[in-house]
């Protein structure tokens, strides 16, 4: 259903939300994103086994609960809303994607079990391009290379994704010389492989851990059919874009009703400030803004599990309304909180950063909004 | 209520229909017999030409009017207003002399609530009744009285004592629209038409029978009224379709629909004619145009995912969920849509937006547009007063101190505009 949750689905987000709370409390998100790693392998491998939540979408041949988008979707909504600070988005949505999209059977057998258990990490390609055929990443077969699937990696990728603490890598790679969407395959690397150096990147969104990796000559083997990457790469891309705008609605709630609940506390002049129409016009701006993006959010993870052939179009047409829905209410909290919302200790700059994360990664508004133009007035 | 199944009332409607219907009935025969039977309002009770079906079946009923072609029972315009507060608040002796008549379509309504000085402020109506021998006498100014031309009764909103409190003086009545004392008359927009009208009421008369609820009840019948129109306001937006098919019936419907509708046949075009614009794109070759096409993105994501958030409102209520937000978003979305819409069309039309009329670019309908879209900002409630209506009722913000509900009306300040 595009429009309503089923009762189950709406059990299952309260209950994720419920233990989202009790194990995600912004103490615990303020602690995590001082580490460098970002996140606890315990205390994510506990959570996982709770709740099964890599596995949402893996089908149940590979040891996954076999639900769709709109359970996924969920699951993000409430990440947002809860500001988890776990590599879910890398290894359940990119990596896991990437494997169902390009992966053979046995491929497939062998990688997404672990991933459902919740012991795989994993990312795939530089985040901030969206485009397959920016890639510059090579990738040279070594020696019978050809009859075993083995290759040498040579290049960097940045802006990855949980890439310095990921087990297992999903990389997507070009043959030498080939251009455009041609020649490009995905390879998977354990994290620990000779010749691999990853570097955490500084983020402005501290719960958001991005890394650099240069590979000198590094071993990979060959995920998918060599040169036919472009494809899943897009689907990917696309489940990605459909993936991050559930969560930015989640994100986007949880700033608008805690600046709700800020305004009716707050007193100034002798009166609540949630009694100036002007405060009351914003609120009531922002849930629309909220409502709208969620309703595009939801709207899109349906058209995934339908198979709509227009889906490569809505999600576009969700991340943009994301983008902006999550920016502007990020916007609106730190206003409405006043000069508290400004300061390190006030809570609202974590959500505010993840908005502005969020806004950039997988393309900004403008890019989605031309790539919406394309498919809908060629 | 549990004897209502959907096989049940499907199998029953379609049996009726096929024993009743006929395109070669006149509409008003037709209607009286849909009355009679209660398959015209079958959500109504069943003293009051319904059936108590629950509103969760109305759509089984509705496919199968649609499958033979049936007409249904007259549903345009403020009569329907008219009938749900009469339902809610009305005698018997109301429901026994209008409903009847409201289903056949043979009586027109308006509504009489707006004045000159209290829009926003409905509640702030100045209109006095006064009761002099054994009957009401009304005095007073309405204006947005859509169809007052030829309604035969208006929804009137009336102050009765200046001693009590705003909300506690008014009270509620039907009036005889065909009286010496009601004079109408067009009120012209900046975009020519005349939609509304002006009321002007002298020494008009009521029946002390055709008070609504008691005196002094005014704004709580005012408000079951708003309420409905406000649920409604989606339907009446679109534009009724009659049926193109043969037959006496469907004459008579054509008529009715022609006159009932002819007010609002500029609504597609303050709505911002957003199916226009990727046509519009093409042909005045803007659609390569990186600025426009980004503009025409963000006005098509704003209307589908109005659109969407409808459709969730609609899903929740066909569950019988509570309402959530996204129920009381569609009016102030379709204002951002309207204005967005207004600006891309523009955009499009470059020099020939300094144009109107017939020889305008797709026969005035862009300079339509251009000269609709701020009624849509403000008609049946501006957006502030939406702004205001989801803050306090929604999100549970508190109301802005009040400085005219504690003290007599008459000492409350008020325009002077007569």
């Amino acid at each position: 259903m595009k429009f309503s949750f089923s009762s189950e689905q709406e059990e299952f987000r309260s209950n994720l939300r419920r233990f989202l709370a009790d194990r995600s409390p912004t103490k615990e998100v303020r602690r995590l994103m001082e580490t460098e790693a970002g996140w606890e392998r315990d205390a994510w491998r506990k959570l996982n086994a709770e709740l099964g939540l890599t596995a949402v979408r893996i089908p149940e041949a590979y040891g996954g609960q076999g639900f769709g988008f709109g359970e996924l979707g969920i699951v993000l909504e409430e990440m947002g809303r809860a500001l988890l600070c776990a590599p879910f988005f890398s290894t359940a949505v990119l990596a896991t994607g990437a494997i169902l999209n390009a992966g053979t059977e046995a491929e497939k057998q062998a990688l997404l079990p672990g991933i459902a258990a919740g012991d795989t990490v994993a990312w795939v390609e530089d985040p901030a391009h969206w485009d397959a055929a920016a890639t510059a990443l090579t990738a040279t077969p070594s020696g019978q290379g050809k009859k075993n699937g083995r290759y040498k990696l040579d290049g960097f990728k940045s802006y990855v994704l949980d890439g310095h603490t990921a087990d297992l890598i999903v990389v997507l790679a070009r043959a030498p010389g080939s251009t455009g969407a041609d020649g490009l395959s995905f390879f998977t690397v354990p994290g620990n492989a000779p010749g691999l150096s990853r570097h955490a990147l500084q983020t402005m969104d501290a719960t958001r851990k991005l890394a650099r990796l240069d590979f000198k000559g590094v071993e990979a083997t060959l995920l998918g059919q060599a040169g036919a990457a472009a494809g899943p790469f897009e689907s990917t891309m696309t489940e990605a874009a459909i993936c991050l705008a559930n969560e930015t609605v989640g994100v986007a709630e949880r700033l608008r009703e805690d600046a709700l609940a800020y305004a009716k506390m707050r007193v100034q002049f002798g009166r609540s400030i949630a009694s100036f129409q002007s405060m009351k016009h914003k609120q009531a701006d922002m849930l629309i803004d909220v409502e709208l993006a969620k309703s595009a959010a939801y709207y899109a993870a349906a058209a995934l599990d339908d198979g709509d052939d227009d889906v490569a179009a809505i999600a576009s047409l969700a991340k943009a309304a994301s983008s902006e829905a999550g920016l502007q209410t990020a916007i609106h909290a730190i206003q409405i909180h006043g000069g508290i919302g400004f300061t390190w200790d006030n809570d609202t700059h974590l959500w505010f950063k993840r908005a502005k994360s969020s806004e950039v990664l997988l393309g900004d508004a403008h890019r989605h909004r031309e790539l919406m133009m394309q498919r809908w007035a060629a | 209520m549990s004897e209502f199944t959907e096989d049940s009332v499907r199998a029953e409607v379609r049996a009726w229909l096929e024993a009743n219907w006929s395109s070669e009935l006149g509409l008003v025969e037709w209607r009286n017999k849909l009355a009679d039977s209660g398959w015209g309002v079958p959500t109504w009770p069943q003293q009051w030409y319904g059936r108590d079906l629950p509103q969760a079946l109305q759509p089984v009923v509705d496919e199968e009017f649609s499958r033979i072609g049936a007409i249904g029972v007259a549903k345009a315009g403020i009569r329907t207003l008219a009938a749900a507060t009469i339902l809610a608040h009305g005698t018997d002796l109301h429901k026994e002399k209008f409903l009847r008549r409201i289903l056949t379509g043979e009586d027109t309504w308006c509504q009489l609530f707006s004045e000159p000085g209290s829009g926003s402020d409905v509640a702030g109506a100045v209109t006095r009744a006064e009761m002099r021998g054994n009957k009401w006498v009304v005095n007073g100014q309405k204006v947005w009285t859509t169809s007052a031309h030829h309604a035969h009764w208006g929804l009137l909103l009336a102050r009765t004592d200046w001693d009590k409190t705003k909300h506690k003086g008014l009270s509620y009545f039907i009036i005889d629209m065909h009286q010496p004392g009601v004079k109408v008359q067009p009120l012209k927009q900046m975009n020519g038409h005349a939609s509304f009208n002006q009321v002007f009421i002298t020494d008009a008369e009521v029946q002390p029978e055709f008070l609504v609820a008691n005196v002094g009840d005014g704004w709580a019948v005012t408000t079951t009224t708003l309420m409905h129109e406000r649920r409604g306001a989606d339907g009446l937006r679109t534009w009724a379709m009659g049926s193109d098919r043969k037959g006496r019936a469907y004459d008579e419907e054509r008529a009715e629909i022609a006159t009932t509708m002819e007010p609002y046949k500029w609504y597609p075009q303050r709505a911002g004619r957003v199916d226009l614009i990727l046509q519009r794109a093409r042909e005045t070759g803007h659609l390569a145009d990186p600025v426009v096409r980004q503009e025409i993105a963000k006005l098509l994501i704003l209307s589908k995912t109005g659109e969407w958030t409808a459709r969730r409102a609609r899903a929740a209520q066909a569950l019988g969920r509570p309402q959530g937000p996204e129920g009381s978003l569609g009016k102030l979305v379709s204002s951002h849509v309207a204005r967005a819409a207004a600006r891309v069309h523009t955009q499009l039309s470059g020099a020939d937006a300094l144009l109107s009329g017939p020889a305008s670019t797709l026969g005035g309908t862009i300079a339509e547009i251009l000269v609709s879209v701020p009624a849509t900002s403000i008609a049946g409630g501006t957006d502030e007063i939406q702004r205001n209506i989801i803050s306090e009722r929604v999100l549970k913000m508190p109301k802005e101190p009040s400085v005219d509900t504690d003290k007599p009306y008459r000492d409350v300040p008020r325009n002077t505009v007569g």
